[in-house]
Order: C-alpha cells, then sequence, then structure tokens
C-alpha cells in the first residue's frame, strides 16, 4: 500500500505559492473543501486562478479568498450569489471566465485523463465559442475546449483511506472526483479517514493513483444555501 | 390566460412515461407538481441526481443532498448520484428525454438567450448552454411578454445567445408555440385568450392555420 496520509491541512497545502492555478470541487456549498479555503485565507496565498463551478457566498466558501482580494481569476459556470464578487467583476479588479457548466467538467475529466482538448456542442453559436476552433461532425457543430493545467486540485471527499481511495457522499460529489488527478498535486479532505482495507474495493468511486495527499479534515460547517422544505 | 402554475400544468402533459426529464429553475420546477402519478418518470438535477424527490420534511435537510438550484431535497427509491462529468454525459450523449427551462427571449429559428445581460445581470450560464445545445426536446416556459410589455417570441434575440436553432415548443402564458422551420406555429390557446391577442404579442413570424383550439387544463 503506497500511503498518502498527512497530518493536517498545513502539510497538505505545502509548496501553494501566490500565483499558482488551483482547481477546487464543490457544487454551490455542497462539497466544498473547507480545511483547504480556511488554509488559503490563512496562508494570503494571492493572485489565485480558481477553477470552480461557483464562487462561494459573501461569507462563505471561496466567498471568503474573494473578500480579502486573494483572487486574480474565476473560472466557473455560475457566479449569482456572491455581491462581493459582483462588485469585483464590474469594477475590474476580478478576470471572470464563464464556462458552461459540462464543459468545466470536461474539461477537467481531460485533464485528469490525458486528453488535450474535447470537441462539445455547448456554447456553440455563442460569444463563449468566440476565437476557438470548431468543427462538424455528422452534421453538428462543436466547440473545440482544452483541458485545464492547474497547480493544485483541492477536493472534498465523505470517506478516504489511507491509500486514497475515496467515496463521496450525495450531490456532495458533483466536480470533486472529475478534479482528482487533474491538477499537478491532488490534495483531498475528507470527514472520515480510515486505514487501508476498510473501505470496500467495490465502493470506491476514486481510486487512489488520482490522489498525492489526503488528510482528515476538522470542523466542517457544511452550510446550506438554500433551505427548502416541507411540511408533515 | 395562465399564471405559472398554470403554464407548468400545461407542460405537464407533455411529460410522458418513462422520460428522464431535467428542469431548469423557476415556472420548470413547478412542473414536477403537476405530471400525473400514474406514469414513471425520474427528474434530473444537472448537479449529480436522477430521482430527485420533494423537499425534505422540517429537520430533515442534508447539505450534501441539493439540486441545481442548491435547494435542499430527497432522493427517491432507484435515485443515484454521480459526477458532474458524468451528468453532462448524459446529457450531452441525448439520454435526457425532455429539457424544460425558462428564458428571456426565444427566436423563431429557435435560438435562446437567458443567461446574461450586458452590463445588468451577469450571473453566468451554469448548465443552460450544455442543456440547449445536446437536448433534443426542448421546452421553454415563460411569459409571453416581458415586464414592459414587449414581446419575448422574436424575429431574432437581442441578447446574447444561450444556444443556436435548439427550441422545440414553448409554453408561454398565452398559448402553446411550436418552433417550426417556417417560425412559430400557433397550437393552442390559453383558455380565454384570443388568437389576435397573441397575435399582437408576438414579434415574430405567427403561423396561424385553420381554427387553434383552446388548452385542456
Amino acid at each position: 500500500m503506497i500511503n498518502k496520509t498527512v497530518a493536517n491541512v498545513q502539510e497538505a497545502l505545502a509548496g501553494v505559492k501566490d500565483g499558482m492555478t488551483f482547481m477546487l470541487g464543490g457544487f454551490g456549498l455542497s462539497g466544498i473543501p473547507e480545511n483547504a479555503i480556511a488554509e488559503l485565507v490563512a496562508k494570503n496565498i494571492k493572485e489565485i486562478t480558481c477553477i470552480s463551478n461557483n464562487a462561494g457566498v459573501d461569507d462563505f466558501g471561496l466567498g471568503l479568498l474573494l473578500k480579502k482580494n486573494q483572487i486574480k481569476k474565476m473560472i466557473s459556470s455560475y457566479v449569482g450569489e456572491n455581491a462581493e464578487f459582483e462588485r469585483q467583476m464590474l469594477s475590474g479588479e476580478l478576470e471572470v471566465e464563464l464556462t458552461p457548466q459540462g464543459t468545466l467538467a470536461a474539461k477537467c475529466q481531460a485533464a485528469q485523463q490525458g486528453f488535450p482538448a474535447i470537441y462539445t456542442p455547448a456554447g456553440y453559436g455563442t460569444e463563449v465559442a468566440l476565437n476557438k476552433e470548431t468543427r462538424m461532425f455528422d452534421g453538428k457543430m462543436y466547440v473545440l475546449e482544452e483541458a485545464y493545467k492547474a497547480d493544485f486540485a483541492f477536493v472534498k471527499a465523505w470517506k478516504g483511506d489511507e491509500a486514497g481511495n475515496l467515496i463521496f457522499k450525495g450531490t456532495a460529489r458533483n466536480f470533486n472526483p472529475n478534479m482528482c488527478g487533474a491538477a499537478k498535486i491532488t490534495v483531498v479532505e475528507v470527514e472520515e479517514l480510515v486505514p487501508a482495507g476498510e473501505l470496500d474495493p467495490n465502493q470506491i468511486h476514486i481510486p487512489g493513483i488520482f490522489v498525492q495527499r489526503i488528510f482528515q479534515g476538522e470542523r466542517y460547517e457544511k452550510r446550506i444555501e438554500q433551505r427548502t422544505v416541507r411540511q408533515k | 390566460m395562465l399564471d405559472k402554475n398554470g403554464i407548468a400544468k400545461r407542460i405537464a402533459q407533455e411529460v410522458k412515461n418513462g422520460y428522464y426529464v431535467n428542469l431548469g429553475i423557476g415556472i420548470p420546477t413547478l412542473v414536477a407538481n403537476f405530471v400525473r402519478d400514474d406514469i414513471a418518470v425520474e427528474f434530473q438535477s444537472e448537479n449529480g441526481i436522477l430521482g430527485m424527490g420533494p423537499f425534505p420534511y422540517e429537520g430533515e435537510e442534508d447539505a450534501d443532498l441539493i439540486n441545481a438550484g442548491k435547494q435542499t431535497i430527497t432522493a427517491l427509491p432507484g435515485a443515484s448520484f454521480f459526477d458532474s462529468a458524468t451528468s453532462f454525459g448524459m446529457i450531452r450523449g441525448q439520454h435526457v428525454d425532455l429539457t424544460i427551462l425558462g428564458a428571456m427571449e426565444v427566436a423563431e429559428n429557435g435560438d435562446i438567450a437567458n443567461w446574461k445581460i450586458p452590463g445588468k445581470m451577469v450571473k453566468g450560464m451554469g448548465g443552460a448552454m450544455d442543456l440547449v445545445a445536446s437536448a433534443q426536446n426542448i421546452i421553454v416556459a415563460m411569459m409571453h411578454t416581458n415586464k414592459a410589455g414587449q414581446s419575448k417570441l422574436l424575429k431574432k434575440c437581442s441578447l446574447p445567445l444561450t444556444g443556436v436553432g435548439c427550441v422545440t415548443k414553448i409554453v408561454t402564458n398565452l398559448a402553446v408555440i411550436e418552433v417550426t422551420p417556417a417560425g412559430f406555429k400557433l397550437l393552442e390557446r390559453a383558455p380565454g385568450v384570443s388568437v389576435e391577442e397573441i397575435q399582437k404579442a408576438t414579434e415574430g413570424k405567427l403561423i396561424i392555420e385553420g381554427d387553434i383550439p383552446e388548452m385542456k387544463i
């Protein structure tokens, strides 16, 4: 067994520097790497390029990095829940690259799986396809989208073992598995870290080969963005 | 004239037995409330669930179980969870039978604009561009006119496009319209609405053939 565990978030984020490009898992606030974000705030890493479907809310998730002006560029599909984001974008402090959600997932997956680029129909004929190569297959038009290149991927899983094997829970899975192995170094934080052999190999969502560092996360807030309920 | 629930109710009639359906935010979300309960339908939410159920009971909300609108939901028996690439693989691979979404504008050639108002609203397209580029059966749920009273069914979209030539049907508070190569074809009138009223509220080319029946709701 190749052991991927590191002692804590400080060790997990060793080598993180200003100006780097990071992938961050999560959809809305669900499945975000809370510990890694907190450590990026604590280390005051600047000039970050973030590849993340959303940008958090004003006081949580990536909103914490935005508030301290640590982010130079956001690559996202939807950024609608964050007033500070909107302010920085409209004032030009923040560079924003809006990308269709499926394309964003595919560009991560392409990086993970060694494809330099993929063709997708999403965005054809829109401003997303401007200055991009297009091509027809079977009578339908597609846009060439290049794989992302990132320095670190910060991933949140539900359970993981010492070998870096991962299991995700519910819709907190989202982009997390697609970002594993898609950056030079993949750092995973889990709610429950177990010894090798405890997870059933049949149930593993992501094999440890895609993971360089894994650690036991702490103090998960797991905030709910839109609490919707029905009455009994 | 229909209200939002009326639009959702009429669209629910388009949902057939055995369909996998993706519902957008807004009026489309309401469609789930009106689907017949004697047919088998599974709702997909593109953040990673098939078999989406209703909102949870109070106290049972789970931060790890949300829909694409970031609302807490439940999973029905037979549900499954998956990653984003797989989710959009279902959509791109045309395994989802029906997509229902809102729009700011639709053009008579099927172009749709629903993600950006330059200088005003820039929230991003989310999954909308993927959905409209790949789905074969796309129904738009929207009001026939905007708040200023201007038609949303246009010769040509004025806002940045989400997708080109993709919308197949439109259900508004006034009418059911099919998008054909020749333009908007009027299929049904909302209760109490005349063909003239629909014509007046439609800027794009409206094709009216024979008697136009009233919707059965």
